[in-house]
């Protein structure tokens, strides 16, 4: 998925001396955009964009990340669109893979190669990062005080067992900006390690949400406690007035929403004017927005952002542990989404059970000590965190056969599936007998 | 069925204008279902990469527990869902059709509500009332310390979809009640029955089309709905599974398309066994004067306890409805009863813009109903009245609409029609007619139950007396067999037309463009932020006002049909 974006940006810079450049053509005429983006956010960037280029019009068509691309797949024989916007990296990666995508090279200056570890731009003019947006927790201060619950600060709390039964998330299938928190972690911690934190987490999950705002919305209606989002799911509910709180772990990483041209643009010099808009400093000061709170990727922009305003070209600790290697990402993306479902999503049921015994049997130790159930429990633990693959063949040319269909004949994703299912069902029932054992045993 | 006449039924003789109607119907169903939905559910029986042809997904379906468990939790709520949702229609449809009854034509419109559920802002509203921590398991806390996990797990999912869609039930056996014949009733007294026998014996087995019109739409349309498990994160049913597989990116997996085919034979197979179930019966009476039942007064306890019934039944259906108000005028409502604080603001930044989503959501909607009664109606009369061969592919064919997934229909639509261009360039996708044409397919099946129920108890006798007066076969259609229809027709009208104002899956593909958008994606784009909250209930709202008052209409016209033709009976009786 992510390609590195190398030097490209320095490149785009060299040119983009004449500023007004954009202004030479003279841009005209209804812009189509399609977008994954609410009104919240399309409706300022619309008004500063036409005010800016008078004659223009910016069409917005919204729709979901995946239907977005579906579309423009669908529709590219007579395409009618001009711009792909959203927040997803890999559905432009995956646009730019079909080549339904123009590269170009913006106007803007000011703009660096980074933002914490990530790339901000596709090193071949493909698409250009426009805002950043870092991942973390977020949670109801009602909630919480109503449960006495206390707040968390790293993804390990949130396996802790005050948090059970209290804390959701988006499936990484079905949610890009997950899919990457996932990453991360398996990234940050190690295969192993990193599973076993995530499943940790898993067994307090409450629910797994199908798309990514389901879990804002259900922190901020008070049906669950905690959520991982996305930082301006958490900013811009505050700006609602809802009573919710936010923080970054310190592993997160910072990654920029994007901005692209479709290939055979109807009104290309349109496009081109609003990407222009959008990476110049008067279309980054829109960013920060009450409504849309993300983080502008010009660092010049804020000295006028309000106080408190997360900075992650000052603040070092944000984005900058985790060094995201996005061609390991991209090998195992399949692979990573899948397990989850199958070990996770779909065996929610069990892991909660075998987590509720754990939880249940360190209680009952932590009054009465007991070696035997001691060692129980901890078997029960790496019965949970078993992987029924390793890293390596997660990306392995097998696996990811299976998921893209090959020449050559592997197992299908439908068997890989069974059999993973399989075997975290299995080892979750075991881990639950162990747990209940070492809890008899030390009653 | 002992009532009617016992000799088999006479199908009249095939004219060429049936078969001219048949072909024009084949071919709309196979140019705006059949083929777009075959463009995309191929991948089925093809093998991933190599796109050979292959069943071995099938074999799949079967071996992966997962999808077996689905299964057989999809089978289980959709039948529960029709014995909960059968036990709150039931009560409505008798008393409002069988008694005196103040404001009988209120709780037939407020009844139909539940099936206007808006996208998203109605899933919040349901939360904020009935959730984990919604206003009545909060109060519940507060009070006595205990929860009621109506929304978890299976059976939460069957609570949410019988409350969602009973009104499937109501509106076709109501329709069916008022069509019964008073004669039979007052026959049936004359010789002694009264009372639970009386309905049991008589009127509830002359009504059952209506009432297997509804429990088949019932069932077909919780074992294919994938909204409601989606909200209470139900996802080991078939629909989700579906859904959640055809939609993620990087999945070019058949899978998702092998459940969506066994979603299509259930469905096809649950219809036919339902019509399979009412064929070896007559439910026709011939005289068609009485205009319904005899509606009688109730006893002061009587009618105490059906207020107390209909009261019930009606505060529980309407909650999400009563909920999603209170979150349209909301400032934030978090973990609480009820919201902090009230505002008109939401209703000011929504009524600007959204007088253009208004009027396409009511052109789309009415238009897309009307399509389905026309080709609805012609179907069942072909399937009722004709020999004409073929005749059951189309009734299976419109039915299958029912399974097809709406993202599905919308990306076969795109896929179908895209390449075709007009004489100005522009791709014939995009015209707003096939947001219309989706919502009709997508619809038929409601228009085509109600209007099979309703022809079904229409006595083919009739009709022959007209042709030996000489009318000419079209004349007796449309004086005769539609009059007769009229209320089982409207009945389809309105379940079209209100679930196709908030459809959204199929119109999320085939929008284009902001001004031919109707509500229902105007919801969903507000819905997407936490600043959006507030102004996409209040469009909700509008939305189930809109519908609401379309559906009181309708009904309006129902009861002045009924009492000019009941003051006939009347007239006779005294």
């Amino acid at each position: 998925m992510l390609l590195s974006r190398r030097l490209a940006v320095g490149a785009a810079l060299a040119f983009a001396v004449l500023a007004g450049g954009a202004q030479a053509q003279a841009p005209s005429g209804k812009v189509t955009v399609i977008t994954s983006f609410s009104k919240d956010v399309t409706d300022p960037f619309k008004k500063a964009f036409e005010k800016a280029y008078p004659g223009t019009t910016l069409e917005v068509q919204n729709r979901n990340t995946n239907a977005a691309v579906k579309y423009i797949e669908e529709t590219k024989g007579n395409n009618q669109t001009d711009l792909m916007w959203a927040s997803a990296p890999d559905a432009f990666e995956v646009l730019k893979g079909k080549k339904l995508l123009q590269s170009f090279k913006p106007s803007a200056t000011g703009i660096p190669d980074k933002i914490g570890a990530f790339p901000i731009n596709d090193p071949d003019g493909a698409y250009f990062g426009f805002a950043a947006s870092g991942y973390g927790i977020m949670w109801n201060e009602r909630y919480v005080k109503g449960n006495k619950l206390p707040e968390p600060k790293e993804w390990q709390d949130l396996a802790k067992p005050a948090y059970f039964d209290h804390v959701s998330i988006a499936a990484p299938s079905r949610s890009g900006t997950t899919h990457l928190t996932i990453e991360t972690i398996l990234q940050g911690e190690g295969w192993a390690k990193g599973w076993r934190a995530i499943k940790e987490m898993g067994g307090n999950f409450r629910q797994v949400t199908e798309r990514s705002f389901g879990v804002p919305d259900a922190v901020n209606s008070g049906q669950v406690g905690y959520g991982v989002v996305i930082d301006f799911f958490a900013f811009s509910a505050q700006a609602s007035g809802f009573p919710v709180k936010f923080v970054y772990p310190t592993v997160t990483t910072i990654v920029p929403a994007n901005v692209a041209i479709v290939a055979n643009a109807p009104n290309r010099a349109g496009a081109e004017a609003f990407i222009n808009y959008l990476l110049s400093p008067q279309g980054q000061e829109v960013l920060l927005e009450p409504s849309i709170r993300r983080l502008p990727i010009n660092p010049a922009v804020y000295a006028k952002a309000p106080e408190g305003y997360p900075n992650p070209f000052k603040d070092a600790t944000l984005g900058a542990r985790v060094k995201f290697d996005v061609d390991v990402s991209e090998a195992r993306t399949a692979a990573v989404d899948a397990l989850f479902d199958q070990l996770v999503t779909f065996q929610l049921d069990g892991l909660k059970a075998a987590t509720k015994a754990i939880h249940e049997a360190d209680a009952a130790l932590a009054k009465k000590d007991n070696a035997q159930a001691r060692a129980l429990v901890s078997e029960a633990r790496d019965l949970i965190a078993a992987m029924p693959v390793t890293d390596a063949q997660a990306a392995s040319p097998e696996i990811r056969g299976a998921f893209t269909g090959g020449k050559e004949k592997g197992a299908r994703q439908a068997e890989l599936e069974q059999q993973w299912a399989a075997f975290a069902k299995e080892k979750y029932a075991q881990a639950k007998a162990k747990a209940e054992e070492a809890a008899k045993l030390a009653r | 069925m002992t009532l009617a006449l016992d000799r088999p039924r006479r199908r009249l003789f095939l004219s060429p204008g049936q078969a001219a109607v048949a072909l024009a119907i084949g071919l709309f169903l196979l140019a705006f279902l059949v083929v777009p939905v075959a463009t995309v559910m191929y991948v089925a029986f093809t093998e991933k990469g190599t796109g050979a042809f292959t069943l071995v997904n099938f074999l799949d379906f079967a071996r992966t527990d997962l999808f077996v468990t689905s299964f057989r939790n999809s089978m289980y709520v959709s039948t529960m869902s029709v014995v909960v949702a059968s036990a709150l229609a039931l009560p409505l449809a008798y008393i409002t059709t069988r008694f005196e009854f103040r404001g009988a034509l209120i709780i037939q419109t407020l009844g139909f509500v539940p099936l206007i559920m808006p996208p998203f802002a109605g899933a919040v509203a349901m939360q904020l009332i009935f959730g984990r921590n919604g206003s009545l398991n909060l109060l519940l806390d507060d009070a006595f310390g205990f929860k009621i996990p109506l929304m978890e797990g299976l059976n939460g999912v069957v609570f949410v979809q019988a409350l969602h869609y009973f009104p499937f039930i109501l509106v076709n056996l109501s329709a069916a009640l008022r069509n019964i014949d008073r004669a039979m009733e007052e026959a049936a007294q004359n010789l002694g029955c009264s009372g639970f026998r009386l309905f049991r014996r008589i009127v509830f087995p002359l009504a059952l089309p209506g009432y297997l019109a509804g429990a088949s739409l019932v069932f077909v349309k919780v074992f294919d709905d994938l909204a409601t498990p989606l909200l209470l994160n139900v996802k080991d049913m078939l629909a989700p599974q579906a859904y959640l597989r055809v939609t993620s990116i990087g999945i070019a997996d058949p899978m998702g398309y092998v459940i969506a085919v066994v979603l299509i034979v259930v469905s096809v197979l649950a219809m036919w066994l339902s019509a399979r179930a009412v064929k070896s019966g007559d439910y026709a009476t011939t005289q068609r004067g009485g205009g319904g039942l005899a509606r009688r007064r109730m006893r002061t306890w009587e009618s105490a306890i059906a207020y107390a019934a209909v009261s019930f039944i009606l505060l529980l259906v309407l909650s999400p409805h009563l909920g999603l108000a209170l979150l349209s005028f909301a400032t934030v409502w978090s973990f609480s009863p009820l919201p902090d604080g009230y505002t008109a603001a939401h209703y000011a930044r929504v009524l600007g813009e959204s007088s253009v989503y208004i009027k396409n959501t009511i052109v789309y909607a009415a238009l897309a109903a009307t399509i389905d009664i026309v080709i609805g109606g012609a179907i069942a009369y072909l399937v009722l009245r004709t020999k004409l061969i073929g005749r059951d592919l189309l009734d299976w064919a419109a039915s299958a609409a029912l399974a097809v997934p709406g993202v599905v229909l919308g990306i076969g639509y795109l896929r179908t029609f895209y390449g075709v261009t007009l004489p100005d360039g522009r791709p014939l996708a995009t015209l707003w007619i096939m947001i219309v044409l989706a919502l009709a397919i997508r619809r038929l099946p409601y228009a085509l139950r109600a209007c099979h129920a309703a022809l079904q108890q229409i006595s083919v006798s009739l009709e022959e007396a007209a042709e030996n007066l000489g009318a000419t076969k079209a004349r007796t259609v449309r004086r005769i067999v539609a009059p007769l229809m009229a209320g089982g027709i409207l009945a389809g009208f309105i379940s079209s037309f209100a679930t196709a104002a908030v459809e959204l899956s199929a119109t999320l593909m085939l929008v284009q463009s902001n001004s031919d958008a109707p509500l229902a994606y105007g919801l969903y784009v507000f819905m997407q932020s936490p600043a959006g909250r507030g102004p996409g209930a209040a469009l909700g709202v509008i939305a189930v006002l809109i519908v609401g008052v379309c559906t009181y209409l309708s009904h309006l016209v129902i009861e002045r049909g009924q009492r000019q033709r009941g003051a006939a009976g009347a007239e006779v009786k005294s």
